[in-house]
């Protein structure tokens, strides 16, 4: 038997379409993230654009069947630009009724759902709070809903490697993506050797994984399915040549942080402490040793903060991560990274609260703490990641900030982009600028707080380097020779010019752009951090219905960037969409007095186009 | 700035900043400054490569006044500052000073990691029993009922030993002295700074404002003979005027018993003998206070261990043995595809 059994040949009836989202749901077990990311690999593969949105839940091992156990991923792909994983649901695959009870809502009037039936038992029934099966009533009447004993079907398509039914069963995660991948007219190559490569030490389960795959493709095409479910043909996207990759937000991240440590010529001092959803981070770089960098997993977030200045300190480059209740145990550390002027790096891979809130749920709540969280006057740069790839650039642009100013940079990304992933054009390093720092050497008049006429910066001494032995700290510095000083005309001037220096950093950063539409005009919807995708989709369409709407989206949340200002002064409105309940918004305002208006949601799900669509409508139209 | 270039030989003064040390007068700290920037002399240290870490506390104002590189950071935080700067830069000879507040109460927990990560660093604990800089409260190592201005009624919870601490969470070398033994302190220092990990050296430090006299119970010249023994790897644990007290362990208890030689029949021969590399030990001696047994000082355990911050690097070296990494063929790992 070959591995790829039936033939992947184009089925001349396939409907074309534009693009689909579909989801697979099930269980914690069931293997769903496996199964959506070999779909986000093969279409990938084939050309499509795509935007991928995995959903798990909190819980490591919950209750089998159980609605808090389900774990979704879903990916929209097409043969336009892919913005967003996808408002609503094309095809939801659920493996269990706790699947089915629990992603419905987002299925689509009309839309397919195929459904394992013979998991649908009555204790599954039960332990979603079903009293009748759905799959038997009229509930389900406005899907098109496919029954398929899928549990059956792949314990007898397995049943020849002798694997026990409870083995066999782990396989039906890949029949379910045989039967997707011959909706979709998708090859089952890459697939077939990824199981081949992974269970290279076990053929007989990669075996068993093969053959549910080809089960699952081959019951597409010969039990008479296309009436029920249609096939369909998602053409190749236009899209930019070049080699891609599938990159989530915390592979970009960990790449940048890499990739920006090259261009400053420092090493890397990792210092973290596990936290969902931002230990990803630690778990890339933590590889990443035959590059030199270190990664230390302290024992709690104020040791990973403070470790990381002690290596900034003494001449590397600390970068911390956390997610937001793990930031606010770091803040006094940053603290003194400001008060002793040394460059540091802090990834906040924001997510829902207050407190421990929905760790598995993404959020932009920080923006106030990344700001404004510390005590006393605490200026820090803050930029913000958008997209799953913008992390590499955003992460490199973080070390310059940072190491050309003497600053801790905090970066703002989240939940939802450090888990998504998208394409990405693999980018050339040596392209890249280089800002090599230069360490202070030179004993001659020297003191470790005289400025950098420029940029305010402070000179980094490495500790070993000869007759430049001095002390700092975060009791207040005598203006230049560093010393402790209680004066308090000193103190004065000290908090002047540590403001100057990060206001001052607007002058090296890109003026703003519109992402979407023109400068001037009846709306702005502005934006920053994850909401990029939606929101330049939703602009898009309105401006394709003839709406005067354009898009700005901020990377750089603090300083501002230097026209945005007058920017903001040439709309007739402005509408502020974050998932927060109006932080940028209160900032805009605060700044420059313009009558932002706010769309905030915090349901722990990104926008989706459809209601920032609504929410522009209702503003043009009274 | 006080610039040194070392030319040959640097004194003890060498070692001192142009800055003014503001300890109260009397204070035990200027004591143990002295001690240990004459012992960085005599160890003939290189400034440029020696640095001070420290937290917050009367004791944490040391950096400034020693002319190495110092960094002055936050409450309770140094161990893991100290943490990154090795991580950095594993050549950096490295001390961390604190008093008990610092190091037991808001940076117990780092104190504890980096012990038992072994972190080549010197951790040197001042320890006065009580908080000084914040005028006067109890500290984590008060003895039960002492009166301060937050427990007017005397303190009520039990304090922390440092050293049994320190030995409890698996550290390799623990020692111990006093402000105003400066030739014995000065000998710990040394050990401390030979020895590969975290050397761990609790100093009863006198608190002349707030806790006046609180160890004089075992410092006074009057009663140091008898309530002191410094103890030596290989030698009996030999105590009082002329060495005429010692320790013998009493095997069925499990316990160390003070004896006196020539009664019941006690020889030499009968006293324990130090191993430093024993640490149930080195624990009963860290458990031993006065007025029935004598405090244990001098290096009560020490052994070689793997450091850290070495462990970490040679992880890093390891995986370079095939080459260092590139970061073209990193980021095209994994499944990469072609637009034509």
């Amino acid at each position: 038997m070959s591995e790829v059994a039936a033939i992947d040949r184009p089925n001349e009836n396939r409907q074309e379409i534009e693009s689909a989202v579909v989801r697979f749901a099930g269980d914690s077990g069931d293997g769903m993230q496996l199964t959506g990311s070999h779909f986000t690999m093969t279409a990938a593969i084939e050309g499509n654009d795509l935007s991928t949105f995995p959903d798990f839940p909190a819980e490591i091992r919950a209750p089998a069947g159980t609605t808090f156990g389900v774990s979704a991923f879903q990916i929209n792909f097409g043969a336009r630009k892919i913005m967003t994983s996808g408002d609503q649901l094309d095809v939801l695959v659920v493996m269990n009724p706790a699947a089915l009870i629990t992603n419905l809502a987002d299925v689509k009037p009309g839309g397919i759902v195929i459904a394992d039936s013979g998991a649908f038992t009555d204790r599954n029934l039960t332990k979603a709070g079903y009293t009748e099966s759905p799959l038997e009533n009229d509930s389900l009447e406005g899907y098109r809903l496919v029954k398929i004993d899928m549990s059956r079907l792949t314990v007898e398509a397995v049943k020849e490697f002798g694997l026990s039914n409870k083995e066999g069963l782990r396989s039906k995660n890949m029949w379910a993506l045989g039967l997707i991948y011959w909706m979709y007219g998708r090859k089952r190559q890459a697939s077939v050797d990824w199981l081949k490569t992974k269970f290279a030490k076990m053929p007989e389960i990669a075996n068993a994984n093969i053959a549910a795959l080809n089960a699952g493709h081959a019951f597409g095409e010969t039990a008479e399915m296309p009436a029920e479910l249609g096939t369909f043909e998602v053409e190749r996207a236009q899209i930019e040549p070049g080699v891609y990759r599938t990159i989530t937000g915390a592979e970009s991240v960990s790449f940048g942080l890499l990739a920006g440590s090259q261009l400053a010529g420092l090493n890397i001092s990792f210092c973290s402490y596990p936290i969902t959803p931002a230990s990803a981070l630690l778990h890339h770089l933590a590889r990443m040793k035959n590059f030199g960098v270190v990664t230390f997993q302290a024992e709690d977030e104020i040791a990973a903060a403070t470790a990381a200045l002690g290596a900034s300190y003494a001449g590397s480059l600390g970068i911390t991560s956390s997610s937001g209740p793990g930031i606010a145990l770091k803040m006094e550390a940053i603290g003194l990274a400001i008060g002793t002027e040394l460059p540091m790096v802090i990834v906040n891979s924001q997510r829902a609260g207050p407190s421990t809130g929905l760790p598995t749920k993404t959020e932009q709540s920080d923006l106030y703490q990344a700001v404004f969280g510390r005590n006393a006057d605490a200026p820090m740069p803050v930029i913000s990641v958008s997209t799953p790839s913008d992390g590499y650039d955003v992460a490199i642009e973080a070390i310059r900030i940072a190491t050309k100013y003497m600053t801790p940079v905090m970066v703002l990304t989240d939940g939802y982009i450090t888990n998504a992933s998208e394409p990405w054009l693999i980018p050339n390093p040596s392209t890249y600028e280089r800002f090599d720092v230069e360490f202070r050497t030179d004993p001659e008049n020297f003191h470790p707080f005289l400025r950098d006429d420029k940029t305010l910066a402070r000179p980094w001494v490495k500790p070993g380097t000869p007759e430049l032995m001095h002390r700092i700290g975060g009791i207040e510095r005598s203006y230049d020779t560093g010393h402790i000083s209680y004066d308090p005309d000193n103190h004065q001037k000290m908090t002047d010019v540590r403001a100057a220096k990060i206001n001052g950093i607007a002058d090296d950063i890109p003026e703003q752009e519109v992402e979407a539409g023109a400068a001037g005009g009846k709306l702005a919807v502005v934006g920053w951090g994850s909401t990029y995708g939606p929101i330049n989709r939703a602009v898009n369409n309105m401006r394709d219905d003839g709406y005067d709407v354009s898009q700005i989206h901020l990377r750089y949340i603090w300083p501002l960037p230097r026209n945005l200002e007058e920017l903001l002064k040439t709309y007739d409105q402005v509408l502020v969409a974050e998932m927060n309940t109006g932080q940028l918004r209160t900032l805009l305002r605060a700044e420059y007095l313009v009558p932002a208006e706010g769309l905030n949601k915090v349901n722990g799900k990104p926008f989706l186009i459809g209601e920032l669509e609504d929410a522009i409508r209702i503003r043009l139209e009274k | 700035m006080n610039v040194q270039s070392p030319p040959g030989k640097l004194k003890a003064r060498d070692f001192a900043t142009d800055q003014e040390v503001r300890w109260c007068p009397g204070c035990g700290d200027y004591a143990i400054l002295k001690a240990v920037q004459n012992t960085l002399a005599e160890l003939e240290a290189d400034p440029k490569n020696t640095v001070f870490v420290s937290g917050i506390g009367c004791a944490a104002r040391f950096p400034y006044y020693m002319e190495t590189y110092g960094f002055h950071t936050i409450h309770g935080r140094s161990p893991a500052v100290a943490t990154g700067v090795k991580l950095s830069n594993p050549k950096l000879d490295v001390w961390v000073v604190g008093g008990d507040g610092d190091m037991l109460s808001i940076g117990g927990n780092h104190t504890m990691h980096a012990i038992r990560r072994n972190i080549d660093v010197q951790l040197l604990l001042f320890n006065n029993q009580i908080y000084g800089l914040t005028k006067g409260q109890y500290s984590p190592t008060s003895k039960i009922g002492t009166r301060s201005p937050s427990t007017p009624m005397g303190s009520i919870d039990n304090p922390v030993s440092a050293a049994q601490f320190a030995l409890g969470v698996g550290g390799t070398f623990i020692s111990r002295s006093t402000d105003i033994l400066v030739k014995h302190l000065s000998s710990v220092l040394k050990r401390a700074h030979g020895h590969r990990g975290t050397s761990f050296v609790e100093i009863f430090q006198n608190c002349i404002v707030y806790n006046d006299g609180v160890f004089k119970h075992f410092t006074e010249k009057s009663v140091q003979d008898e309530m002191q023994i410094h103890v030596e790897h290989g030698q009996p644990l030999l105590f009082g005027k002329d060495k005429s007290k010692g320790l013998v362990l009493n095997m069925e208890e499990m316990r160390l018993e003070a004896v006196t030689l020539g009664e019941d029949g006690i020889t030499e021969a009968d006293i324990a003998v130090h191993d430093e590399t024993n640490r149930s030990l080195a624990t009963m001696l860290a458990q031993m206070d006065p007025p029935i047994m004598p405090v244990a000082l001098g290096v009560l355990y020490c052994e070689s261990a793997p450091t850290y911050d070495s462990s970490v690097h040679a992880q890093i070296e390891h995986a370079r043995k095939d080459g260092e990494g590139d970061l073209t063929k990193l980021l095209h790992g994994g499944q990469t595809w072609t637009v034509e």
